[in-house]
């Protein structure tokens, strides 16, 4: 008997028109270990939830069966397990130990045998504290380290993987994939989703492609199914192994006026004093390892946050007369740093005030009074003109971190100040992204990207500053 | 300001308790200062208060560290009732322009900054010297508390620290896009609204995650919960609220045999 079994499987969320999967017939042995891929809005996570028994019967219109081991999914929740993309939302209590031995308390599990198990599964995925420790105090990789070791504690036969990698820093990625690689018994079966392909295929056995019109478009051995489908896939925005990324896009031209520049900047316990110098015409990558201050640098070039030393000049090149480069970009009037210096969070809904798309994109324009035409124009060149009508929280991740690169583009600014841009974004928003940035530092404007995304740097950045 | 930086780790003989034994304690103790309005009561309740602080190991310096806030309140009320206070009656003691503060208006004012202290205390005393998840587990294993309640609250809790993050973040995503309230107080309000609507969904949209990840670890399983951290209710435990009980007793018949009982109600 197959661990899974699916058989015509649909879901239908309450309230959607459209079917989040439909047709699928997938079935998957014991201890075998499977990547699901498909174009976003294919219906993985969608899949993973109903795997795990978590789509409650009343929030969606069922079709087909869906079995574990031969009972029903719904019946069969204890065997699974599954670690999801957010390390903040998955862990439960607020000491490491505590946490793995939550899900053993809900099991029933006698008391004398919690705390073996709790070492045993935190030993497994190499978690270097004691049992006390904080877990706000464990950086991301560490959290969704202890979050699989809090589901590997409660020896699951089937192990969903939901991105679980995705919120994650490359070194947080990397000790989570090690963890998986030595911690997972090797009779118990894995369906894992991932963005980031090649890090990955070492793990799995067989690779699932899901058609976005519902059923599965190719499953076969990784090498077999990346090469007959590479290109295609690869068009589809997945980061399929081997497929070559286009050519770098250097400046077209030598670099121009200064816009700004930083001068011993820092801000206590953040960042240590730092130097920058910002030019029209000219990308510039920031670099260096988490927690070094990289954010908190773009935060203050961008006129968002108050230095506790050094201080942050503007030139007349970019506020356009020399009175107004006396004052720090932090002490402008709101409207006069969007005009200015366009900022673009980590976290596109951070910056989204509006109701619909195109709404969001007029915030700007409006402020500063000026005409509305740029609206329609950015929802061309964005590929946003199929969304323009739809509230932004609702959006695909490419369509959302394309939204917030538009809203900081409708004031016009001289200085685009980006922070980590191609976060768990698809290949072909990847593409478009490096596309955009170089074509908007060809037209002259300063654009600088915080990132850890070495290949990103490559392919945009003429120049780069190493925080350390 | 996390839960964790206001705890006073101690191994005091009273901080060490059950933590239902000292809320209970805590809840007997107040209700003795909450049925009378005569200021004998609560001043008797501070002197007890402030005799167990060691017990509890919290240092007086550490108390009014962290409990100025309370004392600052204390001062604003004192000042409300002085200034305008309506029993004007008693002798007069000074003149203030057309205020006359007599002793009539001083016992009142007296009276209530003795027990808003009074009441305060016991709740410091109870909360910064329990942890959070000691709470929780005790109030699931010798209060019948639903684990899905306390359980429950104790992980929303742990997302409370985030909010603070996320509504900086939120501010200054709004100024980058050329948001502010530009000195124009009604702007500020709108500003204020829609920041904390978008706090809202988003500590929505985070609870749910956190829901969804608790369920798939079996909280919502029908099976009996098991304790992997034990919470005991001792005698000792037994005798700290049958302790308050009784000097909650003596402090209101001491009360009473003074003359100076005022019970709030029926009174």
């Amino acid at each position: 008997m197959s661990a899974v079994d699916l058989r015509g499987f649909g879901w239908r969320h309450a309230g959607r028109k459209a079917w989040a999967v439909r047709g699928l017939d997938l079935r998957v042995e014991r201890g075998e270990r499977v990547l699901l891929l498909g174009p976003s809005g294919a219906g993985k996570s969608t899949l993973l939830a109903a795997l795990a028994g978590l789509l409650a019967e009343d929030s969606g219109e069922r079709e087909g069966t869906a079995e574990i081991d031969g009972l029903d999914v719904r019946k069969a929740r204890e065997r699974v397990g599954i670690v999801f993309q957010d390390p903040e939302t998955q862990l439960v209590m607020s000491r490491a130990g505590d946490d793995v031995a939550f899900g053993l308390e809900n099991r029933g599990t006698p008391p004398v045998e919690i705390w073996p198990a709790v070492r045993a599964a935190l030993d497994a995925v190499g978690f270097p504290y004691p049992l006390d420790r904080p877990t706000q105090a464990l950086s991301g990789g560490e959290q969704q380290r202890l979050a699989l070791a809090g589901v590997l504690a409660l020896k699951p036969d089937l192990l969903l993987l939901d991105e679980p990698t995705a919120n994650l820093d490359p070194d947080g990625a990397a000790l989570v994939r090690s963890a998986l690689a030595h911690a997972v018994p090797r009779d118990t079966t894995v369906i894992m989703v991932e963005h980031r392909l090649e890090p990955v295929v070492p793990l799995v056995d067989r690779v699932v492609v899901l058609s976005p019109g519902g059923g599965v478009a190719a499953s076969g051995p990784p090498a077999a199914v990346f090469g007959e489908l590479g290109p295609a896939l690869a068009a589809g925005g997945i980061w399929v192994p081997g497929q070559p990324l286009p050519a770098p896009r250097r400046a077209s031209g030598p670099p121009g006026d200064v816009l700004l520049t930083a001068d011993r900047v820092a801000l206590a316990p953040r960042l240590a004093p730092t130097d920058a110098t910002v030019r029209a015409g000219e990308a510039l990558a920031v670099l260096g390892r988490n927690g070094i201050g990289k954010s908190t640098l773009a935060l203050i070039l961008g006129g968002l946050l108050r230095p506790s030393a050094g201080r942050v000049t503007a030139t007349p090149a970019l506020t356009g007369s020399a009175a107004d480069a006396r004052r720090p970009p932090h002490r402008w009037r709101a409207a006069d740093l969007t005009a200015r210096i366009g900022s673009v969070f980590q976290d596109p809904e951070h910056q989204f005030v509006a109701a619909t798309v195109r709404g969001e994109l007029a915030v700007g324009p409006r402020r500063l009074g000026r005409p509305l035409a740029v609206v329609d124009e950015l929802l061309a060149r964005l590929r946003l003109e199929h969304v323009a009508g739809a509230n932004p929280y609702t959006l695909s991740g490419g369509e959302a971190r394309r939204l917030s690169v538009a809203t900081a583009l409708a004031s016009a600014p001289r200085l685009l100040v980006l922070d980590e841009p191609t976060f768990g974004q698809d290949r072909r928003t990847w593409v478009e992204l490096v596309g955009l940035l170089a074509d908007l530092r060809d037209a002259g404007h300063g654009v600088v990207t915080v990132t850890h995304d070495l290949e990103f740097a490559a392919a945009l950045a003429d120049r780069r500053v190493t925080l350390s | 300001m996390t839960l964790a930086t206001v705890m006073v780790r101690s191994s005091a003989p009273l901080a060490r308790r059950n933590p239902v034994a000292k809320l209970l304690a805590a809840t007997v103790f107040s209700l003795g200062t909450l049925v009378t309005l005569d200021p004998l009561t609560p001043a008797l309740a501070i002197a007890v208060e402030l005799a167990l602080l060691p017990l509890f190991g919290i240092g007086y310096g550490t108390l009014l560290r962290r409990g100025w806030p309370v004392l600052l309140s204390v001062f604003g009320v004192v000042l409300t009732v002085v200034l305008f206070g309506a029993d004007r009656s008693g002798t007069l003691v000074v003149s203030l322009g057309p205020i006359g503060v007599t002793t009539g208006v001083l016992m009142v004012a007296l009276g209530l900054a003795l027990r808003l202290v009074a009441l305060s205390l016991p709740g410091v005393m109870v909360f910064a010297t329990t942890d959070p998840t000691d709470l929780a587990d005790a109030l699931v294993q010798n209060a019948r508390a639903p684990a899905r309640f306390a359980i429950g609250t104790l992980a929303a809790f742990r997302l409370v620290p985030l909010l603070g993050q996320e509504w900086q973040a939120l501010t200054m995503a709004r100024r980058a896009r050329g948001i502010d309230a530009g000195g124009n107080p009604l702007r500020a309000l709108r500003l204020f609204a829609s920041t904390t609507f978008a706090l809202l969904v988003g500590a929505i949209r985070r609870g749910t995650r956190l829901a969804v990840a608790m369920d798939a670890r079996g909280f919502d399983n029908p099976v009996r919960r098991t304790h992997a951290r034990e919470q005991r209710f001792t005698r000792a435990d037994a005798a700290l609220v049958a302790g308050a009980a009784a000097v909650t007793a003596l402090m209101l018949t001491a009360s009473v045999a003074t003359g100076m009982f005022r019970p709030v109600l029926g009174g």
